[in-house]
Formats: structure tokens, C-alpha cells, sequence
């Protein structure tokens, strides 16, 4: 591990030789956390609270795979196993993977790369934090008054008029997290707009910070449309409405459609971040640039705006006509374009660095390689001819775990062991952190690849008993998935012993740029010290030695309340 | 049906050769790209990996490289979006000489009827050599009608027609798949196809059970049952010939004006939905409306009937309802009970 030293002036929030308090042990009361301002411990209580889902719906997942390692349903009944996979569904997407990466990561970073003190809103983002528990809140409680069998997209008129479970309490806490996914993605617009350090300029933004700001604009534009539709469907289950119901002159087609606006865009709220991490990798372990910056910048938000106009594609054998599937079709294949830029752009990054394969970076290439294939997969599912035998099948189910489980849960990975010693001021077991990569790689391939061959051989998804001749496949997937269960639970182990007993971090153990890199490890509440200034593109590799740095180049006093003699002094330096 | 492990599902649809074919195609793409990728990854990060005296790293831009990873992504999309639409396309007309089954989707079994009246539960028997044509309903959710030897499926949505053709060219037994998710059986809603050589087909079908009535028969008992032949020779609109023709209709506010073909889901909609469409100079009031009244197969029983009604037909009473056709009718499932009986069904 290389440390390299910043200087002190620019990290320590008090004066040098006095330890300050970080945002860590500014106070240590339950409800110094529960009621914060500070972005970064509401970031801390995402990653609490969405950690505690995951293995929720890690747990589901675990079920079913042993019930599927035999063709009978033999471990539990088709009731429990329609409930399980519904649940497994809704917890992974909607508690897990649409907020993973922006409300954890994000919360934390998004201010200390653009050199902000916070976010704009400290009280919505808050407010954000408490919606989105009373979400999972409300579903928790579905799942535990009996259940929802629905299937996590909730199709009518199956939910809205002959399901017999939970259908309303669960789409009501979708509903309700909703508002935190809009509230988050407004925080995160505003913020970017107004809260640049000086001299942080568009394209000096990180990428992490493009495309976390795209995904913003989905969350805003597309969250309300579900929440509506999830509203639509309790209102039909309650008082029989024929919105969705065919019986009552209702459309259940409809349904899908207002369902899938919001639900592919929602596929790129969950990886535009990931997308984000991964640029912050590549460049950090190649002490190089990102490959084609404004490129990739750009590609985020074509990926955002074409992303609200594919959804067409999950309606192929609907009864869609020829002519809606084609456009369809072609637009779908339009979203692959900047997707297979920025791959191609990660993977070229590399090239002529100076590459170290730590933890997060094995993430990274972990992630190059899976999410490689779950895009490529995706272009069987675009090419309609296709599609028509391939939908529903676990062709789709082995694509959306390689492009959601492969490209957000390695990206998410990855960023947490990066940021790690930033967030906590402490260093990981690096052995363990390797293994934990290598095992996810491996467990996870063997547990979706096999899933591929059984969707071309015609294995639908939600069969809780299949024909025998799937078995072979089924048994090489569930142990696939214990593997990977294991390379998920280590983390669990070794990061929290190293958030009590590991070694100090220092304030840039990876030797990275970027600003929150110039900030103390964990950083002091207000983050900087004194309001940075930036005169330099990002990830202007090779570091600096920040030995050679002057402090006065890169910081004004922003102790000053006069407003106008702070932007003379901000010019000055920029000029 | 072949039970044995296989990592390549059986062809046995004329259609199933040209999806193979594409996907064999996707498959070199895919192969071929994921092995580059892996591969750079893997020679870039042992070639630059960091150590002692290593060049220091170097900045590298390239706008042809940029170029050449946007414009071939390109091309290769245009080649799969064609070649995808082209199977498409091709499937989406049944020929005119297919034969014609009607499905009924339900919780959770396939119902299946052939136009001689003869009945299937979760088998579909077909000859071979003759494209076939599936009219299909569904009862209560939605289901999809899947045969992945065929390479083919389709969705049956309730309220309203859905159509599926095939062209079947092996001899065999397949499997038969739900594949959208409907509930409870939903693993359990599975059936076989079988594929009978033309005599055989023949044979089998002519050896219909006692008291099968084919469904022009049914639809005809049905329509004389109901009434409905008193208003359509006389005061309302005839159905002599109506099937494929073009009606000018009101729809919505009394003086918009609109064209709509007769078929399957515009006679469907009229049946049970009386007042959606009014053809032009009838009054909106006269024919009351059936929903409720016919079950699905009912209504697909009486557009067989209402098919074969050519142009010189004559429309009449002459059909006295047989008395065992209330029989028929079973009553429309309440929730309530649906969901018992789902209790008590024990899978396997």
C-alpha cells in the first residue's frame, strides 16, 4: 500500500498537530445520527439500512435456489415460492439496487467531489432517508402479513383483481420510496448546479458526478410515472375500478406500459452510477485519465435520455403491433451504442498506465467482464425475431442478473472498498477484500451463465418445478449461488472488524485525485477545511506530489461572510 | 418428449431454423466481443501493471479508435435490428390456408378446441406440414402461449384475441409452456403439443367423442338461443357476410364517425360490449348487451358460426337450441371460489 502524504494544511480541519473531530466523532448519540444534516451521515445510514435489504433479499434468493436444485417443488409449495421470488424482486430492486449506489455513495460523495459542504437540500436529503424506511417499512410489512405473489412487476390484471395477497401494502411502500428517489435525484440536480467549487467547471466534473447527475434526471422525470401506476393498482384492487381490468373495460396492457416507462429508465438510475464508479476506478488504478472524458461524460446522458424510449421492448409478445415492436427494436439497439463506448472507453484506460489490481480495481475488471455480456445479452432481447423465444424465458432472467447483480452490486463493491478508507479512515484486510472479489466473480458466472442455456432450451421464469431435463443446469446455478453467497458474506466480516480494529488509512492511501481525496480520512463535517479551489481538469494523472503543492494555490479563506470579497479572491486565484 | 440433458432445445417448426440460425449469429458476436474485452483487460492490466521502473504512465487520446468503437457497434446493430425484423415480419401474417384452433387460457390449463368441436385439455394435437393458426382467449390474468421447439409465443391477454402461428415439421411430442407468470399453477400450466403425420392427424380428429357439436354448430345453437337472430334479419344490422368486412360505426361522441374491420376482436367487442360500437343508422339502444352472459368460448363459438354466415346466407330460427346447450354454459368463476379451488389443487 502506498501512502502518499497530502499536505496537512489542506486536510487537517484544525491546525496541525491537533486531531479535529471528523464527521464520524463529532458525537456519538443515537440521535446526533437519526436527526443529521450532514450528508455524509445520512449516506452512513443508507448504507446501514440498505445493507440490512440486501441481506433480506439475498436471503430470499438463497430459498429459492435450493428449491430449484430439484424439478419437484419439493423444498417449499408453489404458494411460498411465488411469494419468494416476488419479494426477492422487490427488495433488489426497488430497496437495493434503484438507491445502492446514489444514496450511499452518492450522498457521501457527490458534495466532496464538486468541493461543496454539503448537499443543497440537507434537510430534504434527510426527509429522503426517512421516506425511503417508511417504504420499506410498508413492504416489510406485506412480506410479513402473508406475503405478495405478484411477481415484482406487479402485472394486472393478475395484481390489481385475482391476486390474494399483500398487493396494496406492498405498492404503497413503493409508492412512498418513490418520493425518496425523486427527492435524492432534485438534491443531487440542484446541487450540481449550484454548489461547484470554484473553478470546478462542467468538464472538470468527475465522471462519478455526470453520471450520477444523468441518473438524477431519470429519477425525477421517470419516478413519478410508476408512482402513479402503483397508486392505480391499489386504487383498482380497493374499490374495482376498471383501469387495468379487462372485465371492467380496463386495459391490462396499459398497465405494462405505464409500468416499463418507468421501470427501464429505472435500469439506468441503477447503473449510470455504477457506470460512474467504474470511470472513478479505472482512472484511480491506472494513474491515468478516463479514456475520452467528454465522450463518456456525453454517453451518460444520451444512455439517460434514450433510456425513456425504449420500453416497448418488453411488450414484443404482448400482441404489440409489427410496426410499434420495430421501432421499438431499433431504439433498444440505439441504447447499446454509448454502452459499448464507454466499455470499450474503461478497457482502453488502461492502456500505457500504471495498473495495480487492489480490491476495488478487481471489482472494476470484474465488472468490465460480466457487464460485457449482460449488455451484449440485451441485444438478443432487442432484435424482436428473437425476443419472441427468448421472452420470459431465464434467458432474461441469467441478462438482467449480468447487467444489475454484474454491472451495479461489483460497481457498488468496488466503490465501497475504494471509498472505504475515506468513509471510515481505515484500511481493509486487502487478502480478504481479493477473495471476496474473486469469489463474487466466480460464483456469480456459475450461478447466471448456466441460466442462459436453460432460457434458449425454454425454461420459463417463476417455475417453482420443471421438466427434468433442466435439472444439470439448475444444480450448476444453485451452486453457483452458494459461492457467491459466501463472497458476499465476507465483506460483511472483514469490513466491519476493519471499521473497529483496522489499520489507519491515511487521507489518500490510493494515491488518487480527485477532491475528497484532499480531504482528511474520515473528513471533518463541514469536509473541507477551507473552500477548495480547482485549477486543474480531474483525474490529471500523474499525481502530483502534494509536497510540491503550495497551499495557497489551491485554497481561498472562506471564513470570510463577505460574499463579494470572497469571489474577488476566488478570481484572483483562478486568474 | 425428449427427457435427456441437451444444451440445444429441438427444432421442430419450420421457424425454428431461421431463429437458430440468428442466434448462432448473436452468439459469434457475443463470443467475439466479451473474449476481446477479457481479453484486453487481461493483457493491459499484466503488460502495465505497476512496479518498480515501469514507465510512468502516459496520456492517450485517440479520436480514430473512438470512431472505429462507435461506427462498427453501429453496423453490427443495423445487421441484427434487420435481420431481427425480417423474422419478424415474416412471422407476423399467418398464411391464408392455416389451419384454424381456437385456445382458451385459464387458470391454469390450456383449453384447446378444433372447428370440428373436438377438445383438448393441455394438449394440442396438430398435423405435420401445415401452418396453424391459434385464435386465443384468456379466461381471467394473462397468460403466454409458448412452445420453445416451435421457437414461438405469444401473450394471451383477457378482453381480448391474440393469434400464433406455426408451421410444425417434426413428427413429436413438445413441451408446452406458460410463460407469463398467471398465479398459483403457474409451473403447473403445462401441456404437450403433438405433432401427428396428416393421416394420423385425420384419423385422430375424426374420432371425436359423442356429443362434440363443432363450433359453427355450437355458435349457431347459441345464436338461435339467444335471440339473436330476430333483430339481425330484420331492424338490425344483417350478418350476412360481415366477417372481414368494413363497417362505418359511431364510437365515443354520437357523430364522430369511424371505419373498423369486422373481425375476431371488433365482433367480440360488439357481443359483450354492445354499445362500444354502433354501426352507422342503428340505434344505440336496441341490442342489449352479453357480458357476463357467454363465457369466452362461447363468444369464439359464435364468431365461428358468424364466419361461416357467407354473403346469400339465409339468417333465421331455423336452428332449434338444443337443450343441453345451457349445460354448456358454466357459470363465470367468482374470486372467491377461484381461489379456494387453487387451495385445494395440490401440485404433484
Amino acid at each position: 500500500m502506498t501512502t502518499i502524504p497530502v499536505n496537512p494544511e489542506l486536510t487537517s480541519p484544525l491546525p496541525l498537530g491537533r486531531k479535529g473531530p471528523s464527521y464520524l466523532d463529532i458525537s456519538f448519540t443515537v440521535k446526533s445520527w437519526l436527526l443529521t444534516l450532514d450528508h455524509k451521515r445520512i449516506a452512513i445510514l443508507y448504507l446501514l439500512s440498505m445493507t440490512a435489504l440486501f441481506i433480506v433479499g439475498g436471503a430470499f434468493a438463497t430459498m429459492m435456489r435450493l428449491e430449484l436444485t430439484t424439478p419437484q417443488g419439493d423444498f417449499v409449495k408453489a404458494e411460498a415460492y411465488n411469494k419468494l421470488f416476488t419479494m426477492h424482486g422487490v427488495t433488489m430492486v426497488f430497496f437495493f439496487l434503484i438507491p445502492s449506489v446514489p444514496a450511499t455513495l452518492g450522498n457521501f460523495l457527490v458534495p466532496l467531489m464538486i468541493g461543496a459542504r454539503d448537499l443543497a437540500f440537507p434537510r430534504i436529503n434527510l426527509a429522503s432517508w426517512y421516506l425511503f424506511i417508511i417504504g420499506a417499512a410498508f413492504t416489510l410489512a406485506a412480506m410479513f402479513a402473508g406475503g405478495v405473489d405478484t411477481g415484482w412487476t406487479f402485472y394486472t390484471p393478475y395484481s390489481s383483481v385475482y391476486s390474494n395477497s399483500q398487493v396494496a401494502l406492498a405498492v404503497v411502500g413503493i409508492f412512498i420510496t418513490g418520493f425518496s428517489s425523486v427527492l435524492t435525484g432534485l438534491n443531487f440536480i440542484v446541487t450540481v448546479h449550484k454548489m461547484r467549487a470554484p473553478g470546478m467547471t462542467w468538464f472538470r466534473l468527475p465522471l462519478f458526478i455526470w453520471s450520477n447527475y444523468a441518473a438524477a434526471l431519470i429519477m425525477v422525470l421517470g419516478t413519478p410515472v410508476i408512482s402513479i401506476t402503483m397508486v392505480l393498482v391499489a386504487v383498482e384492487r380497493l374499490f374495482g375500478v376498471g383501469i387495468f381490468d379487462p372485465a371492467n373495460g380496463g386495459d391490462p396492457v396499459l398497465f405494462q406500459h405505464m409500468f416499463w416507462f418507468y421501470s427501464h429508465p429505472a435500469v439506468y438510475i441503477m447503473v449510470l452510477p455504477a457506470f460512474g464508479v467504474i470511470s472513478e476506478l479505472m482512472a484511480a488504478f491506472s494513474r491515468k485519465p478516463v479514456f475520452g472524458y467528454k465522450v463518456v461524460a456525453f454517453a451518460s446522458l444520451a444512455i439517460a435520455l434514450l433510456s425513456f424510449v425504449v420500453w416497448g421492448h418488453h411488450l414484443f409478445t404482448t400482441g404489440q403491433s409489427v410496426y410499434a415492436a420495430l421501432v421499438f427494436s431499433v431504439l433498444s439497439f440505439l441504447v447499446g451504442i454509448p454502452t459499448a463506448i464507454k466499455v470499450f472507453n474503461w478497457t482502453f484506460t488502461m492502456y500505457k498506465g500504471s495498473v495495480s489490481l487492489e480490491t476495488p480495481m478487481l471489482f472494476a475488471l470484474g465488472f468490465l467482464g460480466i457487464f460485457t455480456l449482460g449488455g451484449l445479452t440485451g441485444l438478443f432481447l432487442a432484435a424482436v425475431g428473437l425476443d419472441i423465444h427468448l421472452h420470459d424465458t431465464y434467458f432474461v432472467v441469467a441478462h438482467f442478473h449480468y447487467v444489475m447483480v454484474g454491472g451495479v452490486v461489483l460497481a457498488f463493491m468496488g466503490g465501497l472498498h475504494y471509498w472505504w478508507p475515506k468513509i471510515t479512515g481505515r484500511m481493509y484486510n486487502e487478502f480478504w477484500g481479493k477473495m471476496s472479489a474473486i469469489l463474487i466473480f466466480f460464483g456469480f458466472n456459475l450461478t447466471f451463465f448456466p441460466q442462459f442455456i436453460l432460457g434458449y432450451l425454454g425454461m420459463p421464469r417463476r417455475y417453482y418445478a420443471y421438466a427434468s431435463e433442466f435439472q444439470v443446469l439448475n444444480i450448476l446455478s444453485s451452486a453457483g449461488a452458494s459461492i457467491l453467497a459466501s463472497g458476499y458474506l465476507l465483506p460483511g466480516i472483514y469490513l466491519a472488524y476493519s471499521f473497529v480494529k483496522g489499520p489507519k488509512a491515511g487521507d489518500n492511501p490510493w494515491g488518487a485525485k480527485g477532491l475528497e481525496w484532499q480531504t482528511s480520512s474520515p473528513p471533518p463535517v463541514e469536509n473541507f477545511k477551507k473552500m477548495p479551489i480547482v485549477t486543474e481538469d480531474c483525474y490529471n494523472y500523474p499525481l502530483v506530489d502534494p509536497h510540491d503543492l503550495q497551499p495557497e494555490d489551491r485554497l481561498i479563506d472562506s471564513t470570510t461572510k463577505d460574499d463579494d470579497k470572497l469571489k474577488e479572491q476566488v478570481k484572483d486565484k483562478l486568474s | 418428449m425428449d427427457k435427456s440433458f441437451s444444451l440445444w432445445p429441438t427444432q421442430a417448426s419450420k421457424q425454428a431454423l431461421h431463429v437458430d440460425l440468428f442466434y448462432i449469429f448473436m452468439l459469434a458476436v457475443t463470443a467475439f466481443f466479451t473474449l476481446l474485452i477479457a481479453g484486453l483487460v487481461v493483457f493491459f492490466a499484466v503488460k502495465y501493471r505497476r512496479r518498480e521502473g515501469a514507465p510512468p504512465p502516459e496520456k492517450f487520446e485517440n479520436v480514430k479508435l473512438e470512431l472505429v468503437w462507435t461506427i462498427v457497434p453501429l453496423l453490427i446493430s443495423v445487421v441484427m435490428f434487420v435481420w431481427g425484423a425480417k423474422l419478424v415480419v415474416a412471422s407476423s401474417k399467418p398464411p391464408e390456408n392455416a389451419l384454424e384452433i381456437h385456445v382458451i387460457g385459464k387458470q391454469w390449463m390450456w383449453h384447446v378446441q378444433h372447428s370440428n368441436g373436438r377438445r383438448e385439455i393441455n394438449e394440442l394435437t396438430v398435423p405435420v406440414g401445415r401452418p396453424v393458426k391459434l385464435t386465443m382467449q384468456s379466461q381471467d390474468v394473462i397468460h403466454s402461449f409458448f412452445i420453445p421447439a416451435f421457437r414461438c409465443k405469444q401473450d394471451v391477454v383477457p378482453g381480448r384475441f391474440s393469434y400464433l402461428w406455426f408451421e410444425p415439421s417434426e413428427p413429436g411430442e413438445y413441451h408446452l409452456f406458460c410463460a407469463e407468470y398467471c398465479g398459483l399453477q403457474h409451473s403447473g400450466m403445462i401441456g404437450k403439443v403433438k405433432v401427428l403425420p396428416q393421416a394420423d392427424y385425420e384419423r385422430w380428429l375424426s374420432m371425436s367423442p359423442a356429443g362434440e357439436e363443432s363450433m359453427q354448430v355450437a355458435g349457431a345453437k347459441l345464436f338461435s338461443q339467444y335471440g339473436c337472430a330476430t333483430c339481425h334479419s330484420q331492424q338490425g344490422p344483417s350478418m350476412a357476410g360481415l366477417y372481414g368486412s368494413e363497417r362505418v360505426v359511431w364510437s365515443g361522441t354520437p357523430d364522430k364517425e369511424q371505419k373498423v374491420i369486422a373481425d375476431d376482436n371488433y365482433l367480440r367487442e360488439s357481443i359483450l360490449y354492445s354499445k362500444a360500437k354502433i354501426v352507422k343508422g342503428y340505434s344505440p339502444a336496441l341490442m342489449p348487451t352479453f357480458q357476463g352472459l357467454l363465457t369466452e368460448e362461447n363468444v369464439s363459438q359464435l364468431i365461428a358460426y358468424i364466419k361461416t354466415v357467407g354473403k346469400d346466407a339465409k339468417l333465421g330460427n331455423e336452428m332449434t337450441p338444443g337443450g343441453r346447450m345451457q349445460d354448456l354454459l358454466p357459470p363465470r368463476p367468482e374470486m372467491k371460489s377461484r381461489n379456494s379451488d387453487s387451495e385445494k389443487r395440490d401440485y404433484k
